[in-house]
């Protein structure tokens, strides 16, 4: 798998890929399963580790290019692991209409991350999203479950440094 | 007394989860707390509905937790009760798909049987033959409510009539149309309709197996679908020997999307649900004689599907009172935008634009001129101001050079810049091609790169009749309806708006002031020097003293528009 030897070989080791096997058993002989197979390992590790794509491919019988091919093809899988906290702003049409342009940018300059991209200290992911269905709420963002609806910029750098003061506090519990 | 709290995405996002709380939290005596879909006014939610003994509504809107007290407090809380103009719109709608969202628990078979649930499915399989069923529908004209439009009747009749035992019934509730989100109500708010519709359809064509290929990004509808498939297991409409019948057997799954738009095309659905990547494949043969793992495969779209039930239960004519002579029925949009009520709507086929956006809709925010609105997704186009008297039907609507679509309604007013929406529109289609054909691989990315150019000031005289060209040759050259319609953003505005990209390619101008390349940001004589604008800008581009007139680094500033929100004093122009 020439295609993707990167910088992401460093940080496979630590991957435990028997977590795997109770969704391989699971789907085993199960045809069309790689989708599912795919969904199950990013629930497991929160990304898709290059390693357990050789061992999906192992297990299922598959070819290995085909897998790597299925989990690029969709925009639900990442192919590196996230932040604690994945910001989705939607940029569907009606966010676009109502300026999630301007949040997207008050999210950028106040993390100092772009789209798809994790601050250093592994707090946040942003990801753009096509459409959250939240429309008539727009502009919309999620961050884990919750969705935060009619946003400002003043609003979304609000959330963002209460979700950050948050954890601060947490921390010496 | 019967308390019934929205509780679909939209009204969670909007904090109906801690008004339910705090409603439990009071612990009212004798009080059936639950929560209901989305009645489809989201621009009212949380919404909260009180039933008194007699069955009479009172619905409560923008409640928040510290509300909840007066409500149920022997003085009431009637300035929370909902605005007769806005009861006014429900009434305006013809509600058969959404006639149970809001108003029953959807994580309730009850529920549902209760007001008459799961009769039509009987109906069909104690009084009707497959091919009674199949007429019916005919006879009812039910159009695809997905996008093309397709008779639902004559998809169900071709997989029928294909050979074979293993016979598959799809739902697409994969809803990829940015600005649409009338499945994902219909799954949060009644999940048995779609079920009911797909036992229908199934029993029609004689498929034993279901599938609904559900968006992942909709965790909630995928919840309470789980919730209702296993309750209509339990209750034995799904299984095997279905009602006493030997032989009539149903099982149905879920499987969940994992985001690509071009899955809404069936034979790309098809090929993602087999575990592949989801491209488009030729077409004959069609998925009717060839689908999922070459069984005879039929896909309906959700909408399309809780329309059955009704239909069955009620007769055809109930249906076809409804709507136009080609386009029956009614049809859900969803209002967005820079609407005042944006929303849900169902309504009867054939209303005038202007009705559903200024009698439905309420109009456009802050009293601004509407200028167009989209529909169809990225496969539509943007209907101008001039054609709002257009009966919103099939004909009508791609008459315009937009499609009715899935029902996304997109209104703009004139802070919109029109070929910044035709970029916005084909960044969408460039990112989403599957990469098959190479007019909508490359195709849509030079259309693109020529939209970005225009949008930044650095146009060319010749680009528009490239665009036009470039259009057409992506259109022809693609298999699938994502490449064939990718250009209708672009053509529809060209063809009604064609001044503004002449604006910005000849004079450099965007008339709409959102290009952010061609605008700029000044302060003019009303600045008192508060310093907020300094203070709120991100990239510390505005200098000035205190009480001083301040003034912007144009090398420095992004045009975010920071400094304009935050002015009191109406001392910032933009050129």
């Amino acid at each position: 798998m020439g295609c993707c030897q990167d910088h992401r070989d460093e940080i496979r080791e630590d991957i435990d890929l028997q977590l795997l096997d109770p969704v391989l058993d699971e789907y085993k002989g199960v045809r069309g399963s790689v989708i599912p197979v795919l969904q199950k390992t990013q629930d497991i590790y929160g990304y898709l580790p290059r390693a357990s794509l050789s061992y999906i491919a192992e297990k299922l019988g598959e070819k290995e290019a085909k897998i790597y091919g299925v989990a690029t093809f969709y925009a639900q899988f990442r192919m590196e692991p996230i932040g604690e906290h994945l910001i989705m702003l939607c940029q569907g049409t009606a966010c676009h209409v109502n300026g999630a342009d301007r949040i997207q940018m008050a999210i950028e300059e106040e993390l100092k991350i772009k789209d798809g991209e994790t601050t250093e200290d592994g707090k946040f992911t942003l990801m753009i999203m096509a459409c959250l269905g939240c429309c008539s709420l727009a502009p919309v963002m999620m961050i884990g479950e919750e969705t935060y609806a009619k946003l400002t910029p003043e609003s979304t750098v609000k959330i963002l440094r209460d979700l950050r003061n948050r954890d601060h506090k947490e921390v010496p519990e | 007394m019967r308390v019934a709290v929205g509780a679909g995405s939209c009204g969670y996002a909007a904090g109906a989860q801690k008004v339910f709380d705090a409603i439990k939290a009071l612990d009212l005596p004798d009080c059936k707390l639950e929560i209901v879909g989305c009645v489809g006014m989201c621009y009212l939610e949380p919404i909260v509905d009180v039933y008194n003994d007699k069955g009479e509504l009172a619905r409560y809107t923008h409640v928040q937790p510290d509300d909840v007290a007066a409500i149920f407090s022997d003085e009431g809380a009637d300035d929370k009760l909902i605005l007769a103009e806005d009861e006014e719109i429900l009434n305006t709608q013809v509600r058969i798909v959404l006639r149970n969202c809001g108003i029953i628990n959807p994580e309730r078979i009850e529920d549902y049987v209760e007001v008459g649930g799961y009769e039509a499915f009987k109906k069909c399989v104690q009084e009707m033959s497959p091919e009674d069923v199949i007429d019916e529908i005919k006879a009812s004209g039910l159009r695809g409510r997905g996008g093309a439009g397709f008779p639902a009747w004559f998809k169900w009749n071709a997989a029928r009539r294909s050979p074979g035992e293993d016979k598959y019934m799809v739902c697409n509730a994969d809803e990829g149309d940015p600005g649409a989100f009338m499945d994902r109500s219909i799954l949060e708010g009644d999940p048995h309709a779609l079920i009911e519709g797909m036992l229908i359809g199934a029993y029609a064509m004689g498929a034993k197996t279901g599938i609904i290929y559900v968006r992942a990004e909709y965790p909630l509808a995928i919840k309470r679908l789980e919730i209702a498939i296993k309750q209509a297991r339990e209750a034995g409409f799904i299984g095997k020997n279905i009602m006493g019948i030997e032989g009539l057997d149903f099982d149905l799954w879920i499987k969940a999307g994992a985001g690509a738009f071009v899955c809404g095309e069936e034979t790309a659905l098809i090929a993602s649900l087999e575990g592949e990547r989801g491209m488009p494949r030729l077409k004959p043969p069609f998925p009717a004689e060839r689908g999922y793992f070459a069984n005879p495969t039929n896909i309906n779209n959700v909408e399309t599907l809780a329309n059955v039930p009704f239909i069955l239960r009620n007769g055809a004519k109930a249906f076809t009172q409804y709507g136009t002579e080609k386009s029956p029925g009614t049809k859900i949009f969803a209002l967005t935008g820079k609407i005042n009520k944006g929303g849900l709507v169902e309504i009867p086929m054939g209303m005038p634009l202007r009705d559903v956006i200024f009698k439905i809709g309420g109009g456009i925010q802050n009293n601004r001129t509407f200028k167009a609105v989209q529909m169809g997704g990225p496969s539509g186009g943007c209907i101008p101001a001039s054609l709002l008297d257009t009966p919103v039907d099939y004909e009508h609507i791609v008459q315009t050079g937009a499609i009715v679509g899935s029902g996304g309604m997109v209104v703009m007013d004139e802070t919109t810049c029109m070929v910044e929406m035709a970029r916005f529109f084909l960044d969408f289609t460039c990112r989403e091609s599957c990469g098959k054909c190479t007019y909508c691989r490359v195709g849509t990315k030079r259309i693109l790169e020529i939209l970005e150019r225009i949008t930044t000031g650095k146009g060319k005289e010749t680009d528009i009749d490239l665009l036009l060209e470039l259009c057409k040759k992506v259109s022809e050259g693609s298999l699938c309806g994502l490449g064939q319609t990718a250009p209708n953003p672009v053509l529809t505005t060209i063809r009604y708006f064609r001044d503004e990209y002449e604006d910005h390619i000849k004079n450099g101008t965007c008339t709409a002031k959102q290009c952010t390349a061609l605008i700029a940001y000044t302060i003019n004589d009303n600045c008192i020097g508060c310093t907020a604008c300094a203070r709120a800008c991100p990239v510390s581009a505005i200098s000035g003293k205190v009480k001083n007139k301040h003034e912007i680094d144009q090398e420095a500033c992004i045009r975010c528009g920071q400094c304009i929100t935050t002015c009191r004093f109406n001392a910032i122009d933009v050129s």
